[in-house]
């Protein structure tokens, strides 16, 4: 009988409880920036694409969902030619982020991504290429590397000295 | 055998050898960079700093470079010791201090020795806070890209390129730390083996812009172990693949072919399988002009129908199919109606080389062996063009006798900056043969250029002065004295090669290359007789049948046959298209089999898709007899598939009862007892290691779920390969696998190729298990075959007759690796070649034309005059479009044509 009434108050006890259903998707929760969500592509403060297509995030993924192939523009210039992510393989451990050189690929706090269709969880460039920097600014990986991919000049970097002048021994 | 204690461990090693080499072949870890084990020591980079101490009581030792001490019997050293790894790690980082941040762009991240150099010496962060120097990139020709900024001055390309290759046009420029590796001026780099240097080169200043046209990481290819069908020395490779397309082609260690290296041909010449000009699925031409594609089952059944109804089918095999297609072949239309696509000129040659290199009683050397000769007497080839990783090695052989000097003074081998300090540049005793100024001629102490007859008397001439029971020959002086100088080099050496071929298609120098060769074998000389043969499997196919292309067309043109099934073979590049075309006018149907699209297949009745050596699995036998094995690299998404699999196809009569590559293996021997040793070119399809098959893939292989997603969501089930132990996935045996079944050569914590030295037994030395390959024919003990005699007669220069003899290109004479770009862009434009004075005579200027009268069609050519011609005689190239089907040498008048 003792336990009846108990249960009983601390059911009524609960509707003065703050609520924990959240109503979503009305009602979003708080995602802090470093959540790991949908991966996106990221450009440089030049609005250049910061993917650079060197295959570490492929490498480093650990079921291989990323696929992509390198290719150059007239300057030399690496970039994808194409870019994809199997989101219906993708784990969103955020090691593909980790190995990235040139803060292209990032993960945002983006979850809303379900299909009825599973085709459709495969991501091509089109898809994953956002206009902005994401969450780390400032950053363009052919300002500081050695090679002239139309960025800057050799030697024009600002932790290079002038190219040598092979001749210069000569008389 | 030494004993020497490293870090207080007793090891036995090879006594002479220096340490560096020493402690890899133990297996041990020690960085190193300008030390490569075909380059040996120069001492440039000091990474490989050990401590060396002088005796047991020795506790503080000194620090030397592994690369430049001497194993001695007793000694005491130390790789663990703190001097040693501090010193390791302090030199890396000061290599590293120019080194730009370019590894995500670099072709050579993931397989870069800097990378893994700097890994393995704990050199992890760079406190270098100044700036870098820079250097500008030339342009260095269609082959290799040049980013000189990554450069750590190591010295090795120019030792490979100057010193190894004897390239002329790359050099080292600047001082401190300013040094440059380049050319003198941007321009295409001249050398036939300059692409060697991607592999050579520990970083990434030269890499392969091939690859660089489809880049893809070395984690992410699917590898092959392969052997390069554009000669006939059958050089051993590495085929990659990527998302359905070949990426790029690297040398595989063979310790008796090619060693560490291949030539550009081998290396940037696979980009025909890539071509637009591949056939994808079965076609069919009826009425003529009006293709149509078939499905698979449909041209089987077609094409069987049309071989049942047929009076009689016959089969034209081809060298540059593999043994088990051509061996399909002639199991599909029998042993009579089967036909080497060759003319019979061609193929009595090669069986002449093989006659005589099982009787003559004179060894053949394998590639490699031929550099440990020391007198050398090349007959009538341009090596260089021909079979151009001969030349490389006759390079060395031509340093071994200069290099006896420096034995005298007891300089070791591997000590290569003192070898060269004694050597000066003097030339060892090769003496070359040809029609015109050979590519190896600066490496000669003396050549002649003369008419392909006059070469061969020259060996006759040879011969008789080596013994005087051959038959000699009437010379001019000035060869006479030549024949007397080949004679004296000969003879004063210990081990003598005389190197011809088949080139010139002249049975003469054949013949008086034999002669030479048993000549010096008579006077108790251990002598090397190496021919060469035109393509990948000429010998193979010709240990196979003896009826030849002309009674092929004979017996349709007779009416007895009226189909044909013809196997990877443009006809009308063996015989003039009159011939072809009136064959194909007489027979009912012809079947085609090959990879690319040619003229013989715009005129078949039914094509099938053949794979080259990319899509397919098969055996070949190179110019000393070795039957070499290589591997389908990647399935295919079409209908490409190797021709002794189509041929089994139309053979059988249940679709469902194939055959794998074993069995057809087992059958061929059971047809043919004396290829027996093909069955041991590579283990057989139900080998495993332990249960494992070998993965085709590298274990970090990526993608896998992402790569067809566009297609289709769901991943495939990865291919099978019934034909091999190798498999097209990357799980499997990660480790060291026989050598003939290794597709890439990977070790932890040796990412570059240079973990090549994991995979051999000792450094440079064969590889785990043997050097792949079998070889099928050894010279007997003894001579039986008496000296030849067909010297031919004085030439005589017809007036108005001009004999016109090949000139071969190492790019462009080879039919397949001519469709590839990048050797397009060096394949000069057609010629004709005529002395000065014959082109004075003919009141010719260079830039003019001449028309040669080939069976009644005038083929115009323009003229180039050649000053080391010594005139009489024209040369055009071989196997360009205007001289497609050529059998030389041609005899024609030459008319200027008024331009």
């Amino acid at each position: 009988m003792i336990s009846h009434l108990r249960s009983l108050w601390l059911v009524f006890k609960h509707m003065f409880h703050k609520r924990e259903t959240v109503q979503y998707p009305e009602e979003k929760p708080y995602l802090p920036p470093r959540w790991r969500g949908r991966i996106v592509l990221t450009r440089d403060p030049d609005g250049m694409e910061r993917c650079v297509a060197c295959y570490l995030c492929a490498a480093a993924c650990p079921v291989d969902c990323i696929s992509l192939q390198a290719t150059e523009d007239e300057n030399g210039r690496r970039y994808p030619e194409f870019f994809r992510i199997n989101f219906s393989r993708c784990i969103f451990c955020g090691y593909c982020e980790d190995a990235c050189p040139t803060y292209a690929i990032q993960l945002i706090p983006d979850f809303e991504m379900a299909e009825y269709d599973r085709q459709n969880l495969v991501y091509e460039k089109e898809h994953l290429l956002i206009s902005g920097q994401g969450k780390y600014h400032g950053y363009n990986f052919y300002r500081v590397a050695g090679v002239d991919a139309g960025v800057k000049a050799k030697g024009a970097g600002e932790k290079e000295r002038e190219p040598v002048d092979v001749r210069k021994l000569l008389p | 055998m030494a004993t020497i204690y490293i870090d207080g461990n007793p090891y036995q090693v090879k006594d002479g050898d220096n340490l560096l080499s020493a402690c890899l072949s133990l297996g041990f870890n020690l960085t190193y960079f300008c030390w490569h084990p075909a380059l040996h020591s120069v001492g440039a980079c000091r990474q490989c700093a050990i401590v060396r101490y002088r005796d047991e009581n020795d506790t503080r030792g000194r620090i030397v470079m592994a690369c430049m001490e001497q194993v001695a019997d007793q000694a005491r050293i130390s790789l663990e010791a703190p001097e040693a790894k501090q010193f390791r790690a302090q030199n890396i980082e000061s290599l590293m201090i120019n080194h730009p941040h370019d590894c995500p762009v670099c072709d050579e991240g993931g397989e870069c020795h800097l990378q893994d150099m700097t890994v393995m010496s704990g050199h992890n962060y760079r406190r270098y806070r100044f700036k870098k120097r820079t250097h500008l990139n030339q342009y260095l020709g269609p082959f290799l890209h040049h980013e000189m900024n990554r450069c750590i001055q190591c010295y090795r390309c120019v030792r490979f390129y100057n010193d190894y290759a004897e390239g002329k046009d790359f050099g080292v420029f600047a001082a401190h730390d300013d040094v440059y590796f380049g050319r003198f001026e941007p321009g295409v780099l001249e050398n036939e083996f300059s692409g060697n240097l991607v592999e050579v080169c520990p970083t990434g200043v030269f890499t392969d812009k091939t690859l660089r046209k489809h880049y893809t990481r070395k984690w992410d290819l699917t590898n092959a172990p392969s052997i390069c069908q554009q000669c006939g020395l059958g050089c051993n490779i590495i085929a990659s693949e990527r998302y359905g397309s070949l990426r790029r082609i690297l040398s595989r260690y063979n310790g008796d072919v090619n060693g560490y290296f291949i030539c550009d041909r081998g290396r940037f010449g696979y980009e025909y399988v890539n071509s637009e000009r591949r056939i994808p699925h079965a076609l069919k031409q009826e009425p003529a002009g009006n293709w149509q594609g078939l499905k698979k089952e449909i041209a089987i059944r077609e094409i069987r129908d049309r071989i049942r109804a047929a009076r009689k089918v016959i089969g034209i095999g081809s060298p540059r199919a593999s043994l088990e297609s051509n061996f399909l072949l002639r199991e599909l239309v029998g042993a009579d109606q089967f036909y080497a696509g060759i003319p019979e000129q061609e193929a009595k040659l090669i069986k002449e080389v093989l006659h005589i290199l099982r009787h003559s009683g004179v060894r053949t050397p394998s590639l490699k062996e031929t550099e440990s000769y020391d007198a050398i007497f090349v007959l009538g080839e341009d090596v260089t063009n021909t079979a151009p990783m001969l030349a490389l090695s006759l390079r060395q052989a031509a340093k071994n006798q200069p290099k006896e000097k420096a034995r005298a003074l007891k300089i070791a081998d591997w000590n290569d900056a003192a070898i060269r300090e004694v050597i000066q540049g003097q030339k060892g005793p090769l003496f070359i043969a040809a029609p015109s100024a050979t590519r190896l001629d600066d490496a000669a102490l003396a050549t002649l250029q003369a008419h392909p007859d006059e070469i061969a008397k020259t060996g006759f001439a040879v011969a008789h002065q080596l013994d005087a029971s051959a038959q000699g020959a009437e010379l001019s002086a000035s060869t006479e004295d030549f024949a007397r100088r080949v004679a004296e080099a000969l003879l004063a050496a210990k081990k003598p090669l005389v190197v011809a071929g088949t080139s010139l298609y002249s049975q003469a120098i054949i013949h008086a290359a034999a002669n030479v060769a048993m000549a010096l074998k008579k006077a108790g000389k251990d002598v090397g007789l190496f021919y060469t043969v035109p393509e990948v499997n000429s010998m193979g196919l010709m240990m196979m049948t003896d009826q030849y292309l002309e009674q092929a067309f004979h017996q349709v043109s007779s009416g007895e046959a009226d189909m044909a099934i013809v196997v990877e073979n443009d006809l009308y590049r063996r015989m003039p298209a009159h011939i072809v075309d009136a064959f194909f006018q007489k027979a009912k149907t012809v079947v085609v089999l090959d990879a690319i699209a040619h003229r013989t297949g715009e005129r078949a009745h039914f094509v099938l898709p053949a794979g080259t050596f990319a899509e397919a699995s098969g055996t070949v036998v190179n110019n000393e007899g070795r039957a070499q094995r290589f591997f389908q690299v990647y399935q295919p998404r079409n209908d490409i598939q190797s021709s002794w699999k189509w041929l089994q196809a139309l053979a059988a009569d249940d679709q469902l009862a194939v055959a794998n590559l074993d069995e057809v293996i087992s059958r061929l021997i059971a047809c043919y007892p004396e290829l027996e040793g093909i069955r041991e070119a590579a283990p057989d399809a139900r080998f495993r290691v332990g249960t494992q098959k070998i993965p085709r893939e590298p274990h970090r292989y990526s993608g896998r779920t992402a790569m067809l997603a566009h297609i289709q969501v769901s991943e495939p089930k990865p291919p099978e390969d019934p034909d091999s132990p190798l498999s097209f996935t990357m799980e499997g045996y990660v480790g060291t696998p026989p050598a003939p079944l290794t597709p890439f050569f990977w070790s932890p914590g040796w990412n570059s190729v240079q973990a090549i030295n994991k995979f051999q037994i000792e450094v440079g030395g064969p590889l785990h298990g043997g050097n792949p390959g079998k070889r099928l024919i050894e010279a007997a003990q003894q001579a039986s075959m008496p000296y030849f005699t067909d010297v031919p007669p004085a030439v005589q220069q017809q007036a108005d007759s001009w004999s016109i003899w090949p000139a071969y290109h190492i790019f462009g004479s080879d039919e397949l690796s001519a469709l590839s770009a990048p050797l397009q862009e060096r394949m000069p434009a057609s010629y004709l070649a005529l002395s000065p004075a014959d082109a004075k005579a003919l009141q010719l200027q260079p830039g003019n034309s001449v028309e040669v009268n080939f069976h009644g069609q005038a083929i115009r050519f323009p003229i180039i005059i050649k000053p080391d011609l010594p005139g009489g005689y024209a040369l055009v190239p071989k196997g360009w479009e205007a001289t497609a089907g050529w059998i030389f040498p041609v005899q024609s008048t030459l008319k200027p044509v008024q331009a």
